[in-house]
């Protein structure tokens, strides 16, 4: 607390100076803003931290997957189909060391035993990696051309697959990068749509209660009745095959979004129940401010930290969603890319047990949700900053 | 109590009615029906359907009479005999498809649930009570990562485990022989020794979850003046811990079974596909596809109805284990 209690002199000069520090500490906090508030208590969470880094890496990622990637999303090697990941090596085989990074070539091999083709590394024929490397055109964001990429290798016989190749060899860790745009966009372009219905309906549910809220009540009771997954499912087999990817896209995230704003809902209603019994929401009606006015500048700012927690907590469930759906078969299709499209190619046991790398997109997915959890769980301890 | 049961199952009875109308509706919502696709395979193989054989085909499947019609009757022989319609893609009644998948489909759901629990009060007692110590770490840490790995990664990763390094199989719920062999003593006995890797799949993220709840409350019930009470009378930690906290924190578990097995059930859709359960999972994948309504619809129903009714049951157990809310319900 502020108030100096009577205290005896103290003898020692530092302790008098720590003690001043505290008492500015203290009265930094006293005059801090509620967000201030909030981003000193969410700094301390390490993990939440770690996670938030990471999710504005995969989004940076996904912004420019084009330049990112050492390959356009559909450059295909006609020869190298499935072909396993290529290491990035420093020491070759005879235990040189390069300064310069590089790969072997890969060359086609049958097992004796099983005659399954497979590749092998080429050690005779090294392909080194370059930064900025100019090579195969794209069209960045659709609409500007280049062909300037992060690192490559440079030779139009030579190969970089660092995650491996699908079955029409094509370069999975670009697949993967071009994938998290999709991935990861329709999280959030499905969060934003939940929100636009969750905010509004619960809000109009909390506030003006009366039969609005109960049949609004019961409709989310009805649809969460429903189990998720096989509800997705019936609705998407609902889109028609033959429609265009913008739309396949933006039908999937309505899709999502169907069960996604209930929970926003539920948050909203919840805590405008509690916040319009506050004296402020009183204090502002008898002072005569109209009802938008008190919901968007006085109930609006107090819940917001809430509903940022519950969005960043239900992108993560629309992003598995989208790979859930894509996986059976029933969300995106090719030529639209997302991690889900990808994991396609890992549904059985075959293709599994041979070509394991194409597991790898889930790695991104787990990962991706992971982070948006302790980053959700960091947001909600430091919602609110003024509990303990 | 018994006043408190009869009217939760009043209650219950319009949520079934218009979950039954959202099944069949979203069954009807993609465009065109069974027959059209039937006529665009014909159309492929070079055979021409004529209007008239088209419109016997629309009668004899009750497809030219409007939609309410179509879903009465559907809804009577349901109700009546029992019978959720015919499978045109199966070319078999429904009830006869889906009768044993489905008995699998609960099988497997309740003995996940029953799994979850063993493993995750014990462990989020253990939790509570050793707040920051290694161990207490370890389980936060595996909990969280069992919270962000879905069930059907985890399929596949197991899949990949199991295949590469020791060489075994783990999909499917049955030994080859016993796919299609009828109900038996060995059957049963079959599907126990098969059962535990799709239970230990689909009960992660349950697992995890209930272990972070029971954790959370059960910190909550420890810091309350009761508890501090019954200490200082004497009572022995063991009893005073099983007896008042734990108590009051598995509240939510009991609570939880009805969405708990609304997340099984659309988990295990999932993972039965990537494991090759014979649950209803795939079956609704591929009635789906081929826009077989009356078996996709049925399905649909089918665990919805059944997510009611598990919702319904506990919310009795919730009454019956907690007395707040059973009181409140005689007042």
């Amino acid at each position: 607390m502020a108030n100096p209690a009577p205290q005896p002199p103290t003898p020692s000069q530092s302790a008098q100076q720590a003690e001043g520090q505290a008492a500015a500490g203290e009265e930094k906090i006293h005059t801090a803003s509620q967000w201030q508030l909030m981003w000193w208590k969410f700094r301390r969470h390490r993990m939440a931290i770690a996670g938030g880094i990471f999710i504005a890496i995969m989004y940076f990622v996904a912004a420019l997957c084009e330049f990112l990637a050492p390959y356009p999303l559909d450059k295909r090697f006609a020869k190298f189909n499935a072909a396993p990941p290529q290491p990035i090596r420093f020491v070759d085989a005879e235990g040189r060391f390069h300064l310069r990074p590089f790969v072997y070539a890969l060359r086609e091999y049958s097992d004796p035993v099983t005659w399954r083709l497979t590749y092998q590394d080429d050690t005779t024929k090294m392909a080194p990696i370059y930064l900025f490397v100019r090579r195969d055109g794209y069209k960045f964001w659709g609409r500007w051309a280049g062909n300037l990429h992060l690192f490559g290798v440079k030779g139009e016989q030579e190969t970089l697959f660092l995650l491996g190749t699908d079955n029409l060899g094509r370069d999975l860790y670009s697949r993967i990068l071009y994938g998290a745009r999709i991935s990861l966009s329709i999280g959030l372009v499905g969060v934003l749509i939940s929100l636009a219905i969750g905010a509004v309906l619960g809000g109009i549910s909390g506030y003006y209660g009366g039969i609005t809220d109960t049949i609004l009540q019961r409709t989310i009771e009805l649809l969460r009745s429903i189990p998720t997954i096989p509800l997705w499912m019936a609705l998407s087999a609902a889109l028609p095959p033959g429609l265009p990817p913008q739309q396949t896209y933006f039908g999937i995230t309505v899709i999502l979004s169907i069960i996604g704003w209930t929970g926003l809902a539920r948050v909203t209603r919840g805590k405008v129940l509690a916040l319009r019994e506050e004296d402020f929401v009183m204090a502002a009606r008898i002072g005569g401010t109209s009802e938008l006015r008190i919901i968007v500048r006085h109930l609006l700012p107090s819940f917001l930290s809430h509903l940022i927690v519950t969005v960043t907590l239900s992108i993560p469930g629309m992003i598995l969603g989208e790979t859930s759906l894509s996986f059976l078969g029933l969300g995106l299709r090719p030529p639209v890319t997302s991690w889900g499209v990808l994991l396609q190619d890992a549904q059985n046991i075959v293709a599994i047990a041979h070509t394991p790398w194409k597991l790898l997109p889930a790695l991104f997915v787990i990962a991706t949700v992971f982070a948006f959890n302790f980053l959700g769980d960091g947001l909600r301890d430091a919602a609110d900053p003024y509990a303990r | 109590m018994l006043k408190y049961i009869a009217r939760r199952v009043l209650l219950m009875i319009p949520t079934l009615f218009l979950v039954s109308v959202i099944s069949f509706v979203i069954i009807q919502l993609p465009p065109g029906d069974y027959l059209t696709s039937v006529v665009a395979a014909m159309a492929t193989t070079g055979d021409i359907m004529t209007q008239d054989r088209l419109d016997t085909l629309k009668a004899e499947y009750g497809l030219d009479q409007p939609v309410y019609v179509q879903y009465g009757k559907w809804m009577w022989n349901i109700v009546s005999r029992g019978h959720f319609g015919w499978s045109w893609h199966w070319n078999r009644p429904v009830t006869e498809m889906i009768a044993d998948r489905l008995a699998i489909t609960v099988i497997l759901s309740l003995v996940t649930m029953v799994f979850t629990w063993v493993v995750a009060l014990p462990i989020g007692v253990y939790s509570a009570t050793h707040q920051y110590s290694k161990l207490d770490y370890l389980f936060t840490s595996i909990s969280f990562v069992g919270l962000a790995t879905p069930g059907f990664l985890l399929a596949l990763v197991l899949i990949w485990i199991s295949v590469a390094y020791f060489s075994q199989n783990v999909a499917g719920l049955f030994s080859p022989e016993f796919v299609d062999a009828p109900w038996s003593m060995a059957r049963i006995v079959d599907m126990l020794k098969h059962i535990w890797v799709p239970v230990v799949i689909l009960g992660t993220s349950g697992t995890a979850g209930l272990i972070r709840t029971m954790r959370g409350n059960l910190l909550d019930e420890l810091h309350k003046p009761y508890v501090t009470t019954a200490r200082a009378k004497g009572l022995e930690e063991r009893r005073l811990l099983w007896k008042y906290p734990v108590r009051v924190a598995v509240n939510p578990f009991v609570s939880t079974i009805g969405w708990s097995l609304a997340g099984l059930f659309s988990g295990s859709t999932i993972v039965a596909v990537v494991l090759g359960l014979p649950t209803v999972g795939p079956l609704l994948l591929t009635a789906l596809l081929a826009q077989d309504m009356y078996m996709a619809g049925s399905i649909l129903f089918i665990i919805s109805f059944l997510t009611v009714i598990g919702t319904l049951i506990s919310d009795i157990l919730l009454a019956w284990v907690d007395p707040r809310i059973r009181l409140e319900g005689e007042r």
